[in-house]
């Protein structure tokens, strides 16, 4: 039984506090792996703020079924997510999520999958607030094809 | 009676993020007709599918899928998380 854990909040979190919790949980397992999600400034270094929006309800279910996808294709023994929504700085955790695994391998795998599904397929949308004005975040096409190699096999 | 859900700049576009509508559509893209038809804020929000996505009772579905037996329909813009 993969244990799953996600978590869709609007305060900060501290990734490796989560992280020494996740090991210590899973310390029997023997690979760890975690990305962790900081607000990136704009190009022009003049973003004031990043607002998170979401779909409560559908942002759960969304996050859910994408970890129960991943404990179904990789030997996981765990599977941690945490997102949030709402305001945020340069620099700041907006999310992170983590596998703990038997080798490393799985473990990797299963966190690009759970960052490639949760790009596109959680409903979240960015905007970006900057000196110039607020404007919503495009989604990238390469967001949507990197879904694709995960279903060529 | 539906309740349709908007988010992101749809939710600007149109004005609110929630509302209950009456209807008999029989699609999404039934759906979608009848809201343009209202006033001219939803033609503009409906004015390119290709550039929105459509959930069901908080599932992704397409704008050609059956709206029989559903409760919320919600329309966005593709999802930016992460």
């Amino acid at each position: 039984m993969v244990s799953i854990s996600i978590s869709v909040q609007d305060t900060a979190f501290d990734a490796g506090a989560m992280l020494n919790d996740f090991s210590n949980e899973n310390s029997q397992v023997g690979a760890v792996i975690s990305f962790t999600g900081l607000v990136r400034d704009t190009p022009d270094n003049d973003l004031d703020r990043m607002v998170i929006e979401h779909y409560p309800g559908m942002t759960e279910r969304a996050l859910q079924t994408i970890a129960d996808e991943a404990a179904q294709r990789w030997d996981l023994a765990a599977v941690l997510v945490i997102h949030r929504f709402g305001d945020l700085h340069v620099g700041e955790q907006i999310m992170m999520v983590a596998t703990a695994s038997r080798h490393r391998t799985a473990g990797f795998e299963a966190a690009e999958f759970l960052m490639d599904y949760l790009k596109s397929r959680a409903p979240f949308w960015k905007k970006e607030f900057t000196k110039s004005g607020a404007e919503w975040v495009d989604a990238k096409d390469a967001d949507e094809a990197a879904l694709g190699r995960w279903s060529a096999d | 009676m539906m309740n349709v859900l908007y988010f992101a700049w749809v939710r600007e576009r149109i004005g609110v993020p929630k509302e209950t509508v009456e209807t008999q559509a029989e699609t999404v893209a039934d759906l979608v007709e009848e809201l343009r038809g209202r006033e001219e804020r939803y033609a503009a929000a409906f004015a390119d599918l290709s550039a929105l996505r459509v959930a069901i009772d908080q599932e992704l579905s397409e704008f050609d899928s059956p709206l029989k037996g559903a409760r919320e329909v919600a329309f966005f813009p593709p999802m930016t998380g992460g």
